[in-house]
Order: structure tokens, then sequence, then C-alpha cells
């Protein structure tokens, strides 16, 4: 299947930085793609590229084998980091101003109900929590009932309960067959979300697959996680997978008796042992030695 | 486009009505304008005749004349000066008692300077009337379209520059590029939706300043329609073309004061330019609010009729258009 979205050898350039350095991709339909860094990897760069907000310095972006053009902007949804909207309006007037925008999309209220905004429609969009808003934004971006949705970042700031609302959410979009393109550092959200992930770091894409893929590929069955504290430096000559955190070590291990029995007689206290599954996290950690959160 | 238009203009106007804050000023500032005028030219104490008299010390002059009541006597010393205001009916009439006899200057179009020069004859039969060419405008009425496009022109040019520049700083600009509307679109949903405000309050304010002052239009009102209408449109759109780019407050804020000062004292708001250097005239004649006001003037004052300010008035649509273009052309949707 001809892919709904290609990225091809996409570059951009500031007076004094390289923002993203040559990065390609395609996304199928009906896939959700995630972009993953740290702050500052070019993620929001590459997507703005890609939604047709900045233009490239170099390469190209084609959705459905053309340069993005008016077809692309009316069959898109695009939830901003950040987003104003038109002040004094109520929820419902805000949908349609940008219902009246595109030729085809939701009825209103079928709208409001998707986003669970039916008891807030007659509520100025000031006056709205940040979860709130954010599902405003949403039903915003899905107004035309598009066949892309990109989704930058969407949950940076909620609490645990609102993030997990709004995967729900995200989710009953995705069950819909829509192709949804996702940055974003927290993992959680890649590995319930996505199908299939890029993560970047300094402008490059450093790994991609599904994620499950890329766990498997870089780590063993388990991680044993201990306080950096806790692991001296006499430690460092055993024969084990380390990765080194900022106040965490990491071991990963296929054979978890024996790891525990090379660690007992090194006297690593294990009090604060912590024995998990790996996580794109972890993975994070082990491509970049960087801790993915700032 | 239309249903893309008619979304963006409804959704602005509604932003505009609920904005409080906007809307009583722009109720509020007219009706200072009603309130100071009707202060200035109106009001029952005022006394019936305003006389000048050709001196520099009114306690000196014994005149017969001068026990009249409800007469308000002016010294002045500039001859020149006093004939025109009383060419411009400014004053009914101005007297000149000498010992030899009283020389006067009355305007013989003023139904008051007549009533005034019958009461002076009978006071004074010797006095002798000198002549006075000019016609018959009173300075409220040459004033009136002043106002109302100076009020026009910050309107235009504030209100809609700087509700680009704010969409444009807190990302709401950016958000639209995201859908199928063009720049085009957009800023023609911004002129229309202040075009229909603009002519609201400029009506409200010809009407009620109108009534308080007592000014009629020689010409038709239907004429003033069309050149408030194409004279808001030239002046929103150079407004737009203002904000169409830049993201910073005090930038636009400084183009926007330095092409609305000299518009203000170059444009015959406060005084015609009459007798000025040519080069400052053709300044003068670049500004829309310029064209709007000897238009208008033409109009009010003269009765003129649509091909007498042809000129005026397709000046105004080429100026629109081409304001509107430029503001499409050089648009930018986001800070850099």
């Amino acid at each position: 299947m001809a892919p709904i979205l290609e990225v091809r050898n996409l570059v951009k350039l500031y007076p004094r930085v390289t923002a993203v350095d040559g990065v390609s991709f395609e996304v199928e339909e009906g896939r959700c793609f995630g972009l993953l860094g740290p702050n500052g990897a070019g993620k929001t760069t590459t997507v703005e590229v890609m939604e047709g907000i900045l233009p490239a310095s170099s390469g190209e972006v084609r959705y459905r084998g053309a340069p993005i053009g008016r077809q692309f902007r009316s069959e898109a949804g695009i939830l901003f980091q950040k987003t104003a909207l038109q002040d004094f309006l109520t929820v419902r007037q805000t949908l349609s101003l940008f219902r009246g925008l595109y030729p085809q999309g939701y009825d209103i209220d079928e709208l409001l109900q998707l986003c669970s905004l039916q008891k807030l429609a007659d509520r100025d969009n000031r006056k709205l929590s940040g979860g709130q808003q954010q599902r405003l934004l949403l039903a915003v971006a899905l107004v035309n009932d598009p066949a892309i949705l990109f989704l930058d970042e969407p949950t940076t700031g909620f609490d645990p309960q609102a993030r997990r609302n709004f995967w729900k959410l995200i989710e009953s979009v995705k069950a819909r067959r829509r192709t949804i393109i996702l940055t974003t550092h927290y993992m959680e959200e890649a590995q319930r979300l996505c199908d299939e992930i890029a993560i970047m770091d300094r402008g490059r894409i450093i790994a991609r697959g599904a994620p499950r893929q890329l766990l498997a590929e870089h780590f063993a069955d388990v991680l044993i996680e201990l306080p950096r504290d806790d692991f001296p430096a006499s430690a460092r000559d055993l024969p084990l997978r380390v990765i080194e955190g900022a106040d965490r070590v990491e071991i990963t291990t296929n054979d978890l008796d024996g790891t525990l029995k090379t660690l007992l007689g090194a006297h690593v206290p294990l009090r604060n042992l912590r024995i998990r599954p790996p996580n794109l996290e972890d993975l994070f950690l082990e491509l970049t030695g960087k801790e993915l959160r700032p | 486009m239309i249903r893309r238009l008619f979304a963006l203009w409804h959704a602005r106007n509604l932003e505009f009505l609920r904005d409080r804050g906007s809307l009583i000023f722009t109720l509020l500032l007219p009706l200072a304008l009603v309130v100071g005028m009707s202060f200035v030219f109106g009001g029952p104490e005022r006394a019936v005749f305003k006389i000048a008299v050709l001196t520099d010390d009114l306690g000196s002059v014994h005149h017969p004349f001068m026990s009249e009541r409800f007469v308000d006597f002016i010294p002045i010393d500039d001859l020149a000066a006093a004939t025109r205001k009383v060419a411009r009916h400014q004053l009914d009439l101005l007297i000149d008692p000498q010992p030899g006899g009283t020389r006067y200057w009355v305007n013989t179009d003023s139904p008051k300077g007549y009533v005034a020069e019958r009461l002076l004859l009978q006071a004074d039969p010797g006095a002798v009337r000198q002549p006075v060419s000019g016609d018959a405008v009173r300075y409220v009425d040459w004033l009136f379209p002043g106002i109302l496009g100076m009020n026009m022109m910050f309107s235009c040019l504030f209100g809609v520059g700087y509700v680009v520049l704010r969409y444009r700083k807190n990302g709401f600009l950016k958000r639209l590029n995201a859908t199928p509307i063009t720049a085009f679109e957009f800023l023609t949903a911004q002129v229309l939706s202040r075009l229909g405000l603009i002519l609201v309050v400029t009506t409200i304010l010809y009407v009620g300043v109108g009534f308080v002052i007592g000014f009629h239009s020689a010409g038709s009102p239907a004429l003033l329609l069309a050149i408030a209408t194409l004279g808001a449109l030239s002046l929103i759109a150079l407004g737009l073309t203002i904000a169409a780019r830049f993201s910073s407050d005090e930038l636009v804020g400084g183009l926007l004061n330095t092409l609305t000062w000299p518009m203000m004292l170059l444009s015959g708001v406060w005084f015609s330019l009459e007798g000025s250097p040519e080069w400052v005239r053709f300044v003068a004649r670049l500004f829309p609010l310029t064209h709007i006001l000897d238009a208008a003037r033409a109009v009010t004052l003269d009765g003129a009729g649509v091909t007498a300010i042809a000129p005026h008035l397709v000046y105004l649509a080429v100026t629109t258009l081409v304001f509107l273009a430029f503001g499409a052309w050089s648009f930018k949707w986001r800070t850099d």
C-alpha cells in the first residue's frame, strides 16, 4: 500500500542551528506514528514542516504522492503544542468557526459528544481548565473529520487522570482507521498509542520501528534498576550489560538469577533494587546516553 | 470561499461585540464628541449675535450700538482675519467705530448678519457698509466631516492593525493557516467585519452630532454613505497592510502613529491646506483621508454630485485593492 505521507531528506536550517538534519520516513494510512525525543530534538520543527506551516530548507514532504497543498490542508487535522483561540467565543461557536472553514466534517453536536464537551458547549473558551481546553483543541483538529491527524505533545502538563482520558479519545480516533502523527516525550504515551515510532535526537532519527521490535532488538528480557549511589565503582568491572542514567543504573539480562548472584558476590546492596520489563525510556537512555524527560 | 469568509466574519463580530471594553470605548468616543461639540456649539446661554469690534481695547469704545442686549462684542485688531471670519459666518458683523463715521462689514448671505445690520443702522444711521466676499460656511459645518473622518481613521487603522497583530502573536493565525483559508479570505473577512462596525458608528455620529449642531448636508446622504464605505475600506486595508507582516507591538504601533499623525495634520481635518506649499499638498493628496474629506465636504457644503467627486471615489477604490493585494502578498501567518 502506498504511504499516506512521505518525508524525504528533510533539512531545516536556522541561522545558528540545524534543527532537522536529513530526516526520512513514511507513514502508512491508518497507523499511529510517533516521533519521540527530548526537548529540542527537532520533533516540533519536523512536524511543522510536515504540516506545511514551516518551509523546509531542503528535502520534501508528500501527501498521497503529491506535495503538500490545498488537498492536504483540507484533509489534515492539527493540534499544535500551543494554540490560542479567538477570544469571547463559546466552545460551540469556536467549533462552528472552524467547521465553516472546511467543506466536509462532523456535525457540531457529534463532535461535542466525541470529545466529551457537551456540558461545556456554551462556556467561554477562555474559562476552560487545561484538560478541557485541550479537548476543545482536539475537537477543533477533528472538525473536518481528518484523514491524517497531527498531535504535537498533546498531553504535556496534564495530570495522570486527564492524560488517560485523553488517550482514550485518541484511541477512539485510531479505531476509525485515521492516520495519526504524534510527538511526545512521554514514553508511556508512545508505547500505548503508537504502531511505529522514530526516536529523534539532535535533528536526526536514531532508531525507527514498532515499539516492541525496538525493545527486543536492544534489550534482554528484564531490566534491573538500582540507585546510582548503591552501585560502587568496583562493580563496573563486573561482566554485566550496564546502562548508566543520571541517578540510576540499569542492567539488562536474560539470566536474572545469575545476575543477582553476581551483584551479591560484589557486595552491591540490593534493598532498593527494582526488576521490570524494559520500556522506551530505557531505550532512549541506551541510544543517546540521556534521560528523555528534562 | 463565501462560507469560509462568513465563518470568520461572524466570529470576529461576536468577539468584538462581547469585548465590552472595546465596545464601550467605540461607543463612548463618539458620545464624548457629541457632548463636547454640543458644549462648544450649542447651549441656551449663548449670545444671539457675535459682533466684532475693530479695536484692541473694547472698554475705550463708546458707540450707541454697544448698549444692545444679547449681543456678544468681541475685540479684534486684525482686519483681514476679521473679514474672513465674517465671510465664514464665524462672526455676524464687524464694526469699526471711527470718530469720523462707522464702517461695517457683513456677509449679505447671512440671515443673522442681516438682522444685526438692521440693529446697527437703527443705532447709527450713518454707518457705511464695506464689501465682504465669501460663501456662507459655518466653521462647524466645515469641521464636522473632518471629525468623522478622523474618528474613522483611528478606528480603521488601530482597530484592525492591533487585532491582526494579536492574532499573530498568540498563534491564532498559525492555527488558521493549518486550514484551507487563504490570506486574502482572512483579510477580506476582517475588512468586512470592521467596515460594518465603522458604518454603524459613523452613522450614529452623523445623525447624533448633526442633530445637536444643526448640521445639514447640501448633497445626497447616499453619496456620503458611498464615500464613508469606500474611505473606510481604503483605511482598513491600509491598517491590514501595516499589520500584515510584523509581530512587534512597538513597530506596528510606531508605523500606525507615523501614518495617523501626518494624516490628521495634512488631510484637512482641522484646517484647510489652501496656501500651503505644493509639496505639502502633494503629500496630502496621497492620503486616503484627504480624499475622504475633500469628497465629503464637496457633498455637504457645495452639494456636489457623483461626477464631481468621482476622482476621489476612484482613488479610494484603487488604493483599497492595492493595499489588500499588497497585504495578502506580504502576509505572514506566524511570528518569526
